[in-house]
């Protein structure tokens, strides 16, 4: 089992070719916007014509021939309107086909994050698991709708350039590419210098974001310990290194862009000098020889953009290399969706079977659990860090999935249980009561969308934090910040603990969950919480033993085992961990 | 928020320009010369290939011959411009990058220098994510316009030599070209007028996109515990819904106007082949001269939209300007006194007749009491009775609207800058680490030995793991110490007070992730530290290397540390005591430290009396 986010390891091409598979969006009529692309870049040479012409039959006899060239004027001017007017619906199809697809593109890639399991999620950083359904997204987009779009065009300008150049000479036409080869030969290395470069760019933009995000993170403890003139330092070589690599970057494109120019120069002055002489060997026309100093310009841009073209290609195909990513992770805890099984609501019984557990290359972290939890228990578990009572947890409410063995609930093995049904049935409150960015009534009611603002001072006031309410400047119209950040660490808890309060499972599992919360505050949640009279089971894990002396039952963990069962009364009795565990912590609560 | 091109938007938009340049004159002038060189250079080049036409290759075919003299003056002419110009453009990409990084990067470290600055009151005000923003995208933006300023001013260079030129070729062809460019350039302001608010708008939704999707799977564990993915699946897909249409919108205006902006300059140049053949039949331009002015057009074509590159950029800068400015004008600095607190070893604290608000709630009120050298003091109070803030209080990272807190006589506010942090330490609820080493974490710059920082992490039962980390001491913890647990992260925090060997020392429920038994480990240790000292006294006979402590506590044994408690509820000191004292006079403090043992009473009481019941039935 492999938990981190799969590199399939395609080439480019490939990359890309399964990218737009997953995207039909982007298929449809994408012919026709390619038909309309090519006739808006043979636009492009509609100028070097229109001179060609004038000079050649318009000006032929010394006095120009102005009714042929108001003639060809007017039909290169319907031509000019009617590229730009192709141009025009081009980009518009281009940018709602690409718009649509990578919007679905998008929204599945966010969908598949929260169903990939917790292990999953957790193998990378939230920003760049951000950044997969976001920036990375977004470079796809610059790219289909700019450089892609100019890869094209270029070609079809080079192309079309090429043709009539051929047309009018072929010798110059040889004599152009002579002098425009070895830049173009010489153009993937520029790019991967710039693309070194801007690495290096976006590494240092990285650690300056993370120096500056210190002095406002960090303002408690650098003014507690007065370290602002350290911090200050810090983030100036940060900031400093950031301009350093960004001006660094633009040397290389402010050297390179300009080489185009003076090849395109150097071009041009041999147009002229072997031109003249084809010339003067009736090889070549006059005004074909000027078409030809109009054609050569043409050369000019796409060279001059091909570095950032290829940059930016190159940026969109790691950019969907890594939204592929995501998608091809399968979820290796799935939803069995429409052949599991929805249970009915009601007293619910627990029970593992020789389950065990270990996180994928590591050493087994819970082993050969059998145990089996009746209907309306109050169980407490208990052990040290690390002595697999969080596994327990995770396993019981399947954000993982054992390796051997299986965990049931109902008879049913929890792999076969719908996720609606399972997550309606069960519900962990886990320590770090995450809080999302809105009012105390939003975050409560994420528990029951359909619960109103009365439901919810009910169920605040049924877990006795009605005096804290009334306290809040706001009451449930309360903003909370960001991840909670304006409550203190208790009070996030507290909304954590009514949010699942309000969504009133059958089995409610607290991981810590009251850890920051003052005894007396705890003592009246754990009341509220046990749910007896309703028949809810209720699973605590705690460092507080005061909730193993209220449970039914206390599981005690060590080192990977469940190594002591029974009440309070009698675990405490007997020699063993409990024993131990409780002695350290009487003393601590009690001394 | 600015998002059109106003003639207010446009003059506060160069005001901030003016600034950029009084700030950087030396590089923005060689910025602007090189960007001449390159407009001059540009005109030049057209009126080389003019002259090339003109004197070598029209004779050339005409008289079927060649001059060499003629030819190599055009090759010497159309490469040395060609050189003069890339050299002008080179120049004028890398100082412009050069001049729009340094206002960046200065804006950057102001900003971050204000923001260490400011009181913790302050930074309490405002969010992390707007505080975080200005000091990145706004100062981005504010700098934005420099980019293409260097270019717009040589393109102005380039028109006014170009307009020279046409006028001395021709003063008819020249009217074409003064219909044209002014068209380019009106109708591309109208099209950054029109696409500005729109790009804005899309970007405003790529953030919120991107914000939705920060928080959403910062939540995950709660999405999936509660299966919510559908609800947040749908909360995400609304705002990218919004974004597409948006990009869309933005891609209308771009797929209309580029091509038109394309199309005008062709027109041009067929207008200038129509008049100029009228010319050439009246005798009044050279066939050299009307290739010369074709070929301008095609040059000017591209250039003259740098005009509308800074205008569009303007919106955005001004934006970013007012919100950086808004940071470095902000004010309520704290200010420092000149004293220091005297002598050494722990100090006495008194707190009188403090209150604090948060806007219009008040959170301390008319908070006294007062610790003696040496002494420990537990804070308890049930949960949002102002706790933290009141230890905040008293190492002054807030001041209180009302009252005093005095170290040793000494008020906090008349104690000279860096004289607090000398004094007291502090080890918040909310660990923070920095994205340092784990030595770089707990001196933070302190000048201490290797053996007293292991001390220190002997005593936050820190150094056993820290020994067990590949490199010990030098380990990196990660951008906020990721790569530790909860409680590894409040150990070495401890650390980092201990080892500074405070005189006041207090603990916001500093403990909190740590397991029972370690914590026990370390409250021994302190209590061992404060009680054993040295032995040693100072002229007022207390221990020189003891502390006095405050600490926030819920737990029995952090409370027994404490000689007194004061106990807290909604902001007002309640009752003060010793543990027993209040056990026995104050109802709420028994009933918050006692509330275990009463649940267990009950819970026995409700036993024997179901038992009874069974007994009796």
């Amino acid at each position: 089992m492999s938990v981190a986010f799969q590199d399939s390891g395609r080439s480019a091409l490939a990359t890309v070719r399964h990218g737009l598979s997953l995207t039909p969006e982007f298929h449809k009529g994408l012919a026709g916007t390619l038909v309309l692309a090519v006739v808006a870049t043979i636009g492009k040479v509609i100028v070097p014509i229109a001179v060609q012409q004038t000079i050649d039959t318009g000006l032929k006899t010394g006095t120009p021939d102005i009714s042929y060239i108001s003639r060809a004027v007017l039909l290169c001017a319907a031509a000019v309107v009617i590229t730009a007017l192709c141009g025009y619906v081009m980009n518009v199809r281009l940018y709602k086909a690409t718009e649509a697809s990578l919007a679905t593109l998008r929204v599945r890639g966010f969908r598949h994050v929260h169903d990939l399991s917790v292990l999953t999620q957790n193998s990378e950083r939230r920003g760049a698991l951000v950044s997969r359904v976001t920036n990375d997204i977004d470079q796809i987009s610059n790219f289909m709708q700019w450089g892609g779009l100019m890869i094209i065009v270029a070609f079809g300008q080079l192309l079309v350039a090429t043709v009539l150049m051929f047309v009018y000479s072929w010798q110059l036409t040889l004599l152009v590419w002579v002098c425009f080869i070895p830049l173009m030969i010489a153009l993937p290395r520029f790019q991967r210098w710039l693309s070194n470069a801007y690495t290096i760019v976006r590494e240092r933009t990285g650690d300056m974001l993370a120096a500056v995000s210190e002095s406002v993170v960090g303002a408690a403890v650098i003014r507690a310990y007065g370290a602002e003139r350290r911090t200050s330092d810090r983030i100036d070589i940060a900031i400093n290194a950031n301009r350093s690599a960004q001006v660094r970057a633009q040397k290389i494109v402010g050297l390179v862009f300009p080489l185009t120019e003076i090849v395109a120069a150097a071009a041009i002055a041999g147009i002229v000098l072997v031109g003249v002489r084809l010339g003067l060997s009736g090889d070549i026309t006059a005004g074909r020889l000027v078409a030809f100093l109009f054609l050569v310009t043409l050369f000019v841009s796409p060279l001059q953009i091909a570095t950032e073209v290829l940059n930016e290609a190159q940026n969109a195909v790691a950019g969907w290399r890594r939204v592929l990513g995501v998608l091809d992770t399968p979820p290796d805890v799935a939803d069995p969706g429409e052949e599991g099984v929805s249970l009915p609501r009601g007293p619910i019984s627990v029970a593992f079977e020789d389950v065990h557990f270990a996180y994928p290359g590591g050493a087994p972290v819970l082993r050969e659990l059998s145990v089996a939890i009746p209907p309306s228990a109050r169980v407490a578990v208990v052990g040290e860090t690390g002595s697999g009572k969080t596994t327990f947890a995770k396993l019981l409410t399947r954000l993982m999935d054992p390796v051997d063995g299986r965990v049931t609930i109902d008879g049913h093995d929890l792999r076969d249980v719908r996720f609606s049904s399972l997550r309606e049935r069960i519900v962990m409150v886990p320590q770090d009561g995450f809080l999302f960015d809105g009012t105390l009534a939003d975050n409560v009611r994420f528990g029951r969308p359909s619960a109103t603002d009365e439901e919810i001072a009910l169920a605040l006031t049924e877990l006795g934090l009605a005096d804290w309410l009334e306290g809040l400047p706001e009451g449930l119209s309360t903003t909370v910040g960001q991840r909670g950040e304006s409550l203190s660490a208790g009070e996030r808890q507290l909304v954590a603990l009514a949010r699942a309060y309000l969504a009133d499972p059958d089995l409610l599992l607290l991981d810590e969950a009251t850890s920051a919360v003052d005894p007396a505050t705890e003592v009246r949640l754990a009341r509220a919480l046990d749910g007896v009279t309703r028949g809810r089971t209720a699973i605590s894990i705690a460092h507080r033993l005061s909730t193993a002396e209220n449970a039914d039952e206390v599981f005690v963990f060590d080192a990977g085992r469940l190594v002591q069962r029974g009440p309070h009364a009698d675990l405490v009795r007997e020699p063993g961990v409990y024993a131990d565990l409780h002695a350290s912590w009487v003393s601590a609560a009690r001394s | 928020m600015a998002t059109k091109v106003t003639s207010a938007v446009m003059r506060q938009g160069l005001r901030v320009l003016g600034v950029a340049i009084r700030t950087e004159k030396t590089v923005f002038a060689a910025a602007v010369l090189s960007s001449a060189l390159y407009g001059g250079m540009t005109v030049a080049s057209a009126w080389a290939l003019g002259w090339a036409t003109e004197n070598a290759v029209l004779p050339a075919f005409a008289k079927g011959e060649v001059t060499a003299g003629a030819l190599w003056i055009s090759v010497l002419l159309i490469v040395g411009t060609a050189l003069l110009k890339a050299l002008g453009v080179a120049g004028r990409r890398i100082l412009a990058g050069v001049l729009q990084y340094r206002m960046q990067a200065r804006s950057r470290r102001d900003v971050t220098k204000q923001y260490l600055r400011l009181p913790l009151s302050w930074h309490q005000q405002h969010p992390t994510g707007q505080l975080l923003s200005n000091a990145s995208a706004d100062a981005e933006a504010a700098w934005a316009p420099l980019a293409p300023l260097p270019m717009a001013v040589g393109v102005i260079v380039m028109l006014v030599t170009a307009a020279v030129a046409m006028v001395v070729t021709d003063p008819v062809l020249a009217l074409v070209g003064f219909l044209i460019f002014p068209a380019i350039a009106v109708l591309n302001l109208v099209y950054q007028r029109r696409l500005s608010p729109l790009a804005t708008r899309a970007q405003q939704l790529r953030a919120e996109v991107s914000e939705i999707a920060h928080e959403s799977f910062d939540g995950a564990l709660v999405v999936k515990t509660l299966g919510r993915e559908d609800l947040e699946t749908a909360r995400f897909e609304r705002r990218a819904r919004e974004l597409r249409d948006a990009n869309i919108a933005v891609g209308r205006v771009r797929g209309l106007f580029d091509p038109m902006l394309e199309a005008l300059p062709t027109l041009g140049v067929l207008i200038v082949l129509m008049v100029g053949a009228m010319r050439l039949s009246a005798a009044s331009i050279t066939s050299g001269e009307l290739v010369q002015v074709a070929y301008l057009f095609t040059l000017l074509a591209f250039p003259i939209r740098a005009l509308g590159w800074v205008l569009a950029e303007l919106p955005r800068s001004v934006v970013g300007w007012q919100r950086v400015q808004a940071v470095l004008d902000a004010t309520g600095s704290m200010d420092y006194g000149r004293s220091s607190v005297p002598g050494s070893g722990a100090v006495g604290l008194a707190v009188s007749g403090l209150s604090y608000s948060y806007g219009t709630a008040e959170v301390l009120h008319d908070v006294t009491f007062e610790v003696a050298a040496g002494r420990t003091v537990a804070l308890v109070g049930p949960t949002g009775s102002g706790k933290s803030t009141l230890v905040q209080a008293l190492g002054r990272l807030v001041d209180p609207d009302k009252g005093e807190v005095r170290l040793d006589g000494v008020d906090l506010r008349e104690i000279a800058y860096g004289g607090i942090a000398d004094t007291v330490a502090l080890v918040p609820q909310q660990t923070f680490l920095f994205d340092d080493t784990v030595r770089g974490n707990i001196t933070l710059g302190l000048d201490v030995s290797e053996d007293q920082v292991w001390a220190a992490l002997r005593l936050a039962q820190a150094d056993g793991f820290v020994a067990k980390l590949p490199a010990g001491l030098d380990t990196k913890v990660g951008e906020r110490g990721t790569t530790l647990s909860g409680g590894q992260r409040q150990r070495i925090a401890l650390a980092r007070a201990v080892v500074r060997r405070p005189r006041l020392l207090i603990l916001d429920d500093a403990t909190s992730s740590v397991d029972p038994q370690v914590e026990s480990k370390i409250l021994y240790g302190l209590r061992h530290l404060n009680a054993a000292g040295t032995g040693e006294q100072d002229a007022a006979g207390r221990p020189d290397d003891a502390s006095t402590v405050v600490v926030i506590a819920y737990r029995l044994a952090t409370i027994a540390l404490a000689d007194e408690v004061v106990y807290l509820d909604r902001g007002n000191v309640v009752d003060r005591g010793s543990h027993e004292q209040l056990l026995e006079r104050c109802p709420g403090y028994r009933n918050l430290v006692t509330a275990y043992e009463r649940e267990e009473a009950e819970r026995a009481a409700i036993t024997a009396e179901e038992e009874e019941e069974e007994v009796v039935a």
